[in-house]
């Protein structure tokens, strides 16, 4: 699905522009190793990322898929759930705070949220685990404008984590990323 | 114990039954008659050849016979059910190791506890019992398992891309298949007397055995099933769930059938 792609990824916020269907959503799997690529190497800082345990590699390189998946529970319960899982004890309200959800969200049954309220819930989720870099997969595509702008905020306002954007939209890769890179058929675009 | 005799011109007789059935089959046009004839013919056949050989090892007394006996039934149910139980890669591995395991632990225990003598006239028919509700439990278990896993792919993923386990992010799957593995051995044991009589207690009241022989004798079975199908089905589904994943803690490819 994707070809003869060479790709570098600094700081800041990447965007993968593209149509649906051109690879962006597998390029992301393969960043925080869901999938591994038939030939070719992933690294994350100059570190083949087969040679990391793919555990670690996956709290390092957060991901917040393109559809919200909570874990069943409260909110508080999913922000727990990552770190909890290296039995690590956060305190979910910084996270919940920065993807712009207020401490009265804490008890609430996640799979009752609204898709907007969900789609900042798998943001803060991705972000209690205090990531170097984050994945978003298309994170407003399920979202009507009103939660998209908000979304978009809180992503304009991310500091000292490097970020991955796909999206198919050019004006929101325009908003929030630094450099935009475009892929066509799996390969590089222009 | 009493014995009872049947001869064959009474097995004979009751052919009579599976006549009227191939007419309902015939005036109804529901084209069942083949399949009854080739039911007819195969428990003709595969009854006869398995009374042949359970003869021989009673008169041998070998238990060697018996667990030879019992492995060969092991391997019909390991295909059987693996067979059902396509959907999970790699499934025959672990229904192999679910049945051995279900047959050994519970004949082993049934003897250690003194239920049973270890003659071969007990080891048979329930080592075959109990082969037969295992393989049954692991492979609605593992089915019950695939349609988790497809229809929690997102959730998975989810899980593993916060660094979840293939273990952890399948627990609550696991859990469920585990249960439906169960369930239906739970209700058949809670129903029992009430709608049907099960078949031990028949053959024995049949035998002319006395009803409480009967009864003591079957409740002693259907306990060692239950305990003998809970230990398949945990084998099956804690093990059959590595088939869905990689080493790696991802989902095999061929599931994922996401955007793109």
């Amino acid at each position: 699905m994707l070809r003869g792609l060479d790709l570098e990824i600094g700081e800041g916020t990447t965007a993968i522009l593209g149509p649906s269907g051109c690879g962006k959503s597998t390029l992301l799997r393969l960043l925080n190793r869901l999938a591994d690529p038939d030939e070719g190497v992933v690294r994350l800082r100059g570190t083949d990322v087969r040679e990391l345990d793919p555990l670690a590699l996956r709290r390092r390189v957060g991901l917040v898929p393109q559809l919200p998946a909570p874990v069943p529970g409260t909110v508080a319960d999913n922000v727990r759930y990552g770190p909890g899982l290296v039995g690590l004890e956060v305190d979910p309200l910084p996270a919940l705070a920065l993807a712009g959800l207020d401490g009265s969200f804490l008890d609430r049954d996640a799979s009752r949220l609204s898709v907007g309220e969900q789609q900042r819930l798998m943001l803060a989720r991705a972000l209690g685990l205090d990531p170097e870099v984050l994945l978003l997969d298309e994170p407003t595509a399920a979202l009507d404008e009103r939660a998209k702008e908000g979304v978009e905020e809180t992503l304009a306002g991310l500091a000292g984590i490097s970020v991955v954007l796909v999206t198919h939209e050019r004006a929101q890769a325009e908003r929030l990323a630094q450099r935009i890179v475009e892929l066509d058929e799996g390969r590089l675009a222009g | 114990m009493s014995s009872l005799s049947v001869s064959t011109g009474e097995v004979a007789a009751s052919l009579v039954l599976v006549a009227l059935a191939i007419a309902v089959s015939l005036w109804r046009r529901a084209e069942l008659e083949q399949d009854l004839g080739l039911a007819v013919l195969r428990s003709f056949l595969q009854l006869t050849a398995i009374g042949y050989v359970i003869q021989a090892i009673f008169d041998s007394d070998s238990l060697w016979l018996v667990a030879g006996l019992l492995a060969v039934m092991v391997g019909v149910g390991t295909f059987t059910a693996g067979r059902r139980a396509r959907a999970v890669p790699g499934a025959p591995g672990p229904i192999l190791l679910a049945l051995s395991l279900a047959a050994a632990v519970t004949l082993g225990l049934v003897i250690a506890l003194g239920v049973f003598e270890p003659e071969p006239r007990y080891l048979v028919p329930v080592g075959g019992m109990v082969i037969g509700n295992a393989m049954t439990a692991s492979a609605v278990a593992l089915n019950r398992l695939a349609d988790e896993v497809h229809g929690s792919i997102r959730q998975i993923e989810a899980m593993l891309a916060l660094g979840a386990s293939a273990r952890q992010a399948a627990r609550g799957l696991v859990t469920r298949s585990l249960r439906s593995g169960m369930i239906p051995l739970i209700d058949q044991t809670k129903t029992t007397g009430l709608v049907t009589f099960p078949g031990t207690m028949v053959g024995m009241l049949v035998a002319g055995a006395e009803p409480t022989d009967a009864v003591r004798l079957q409740l002693i079975l259907l306990w060692v099933l239950l305990g003998a199908v809970a230990l398949a089905a945990l084998v099956a589904v804690s093990l059959g769930y590595r088939g869905f994943f990689t080493p790696a803690h991802q989902l095999r490819e061929r599931l994922y059938s996401g955007p793109e």
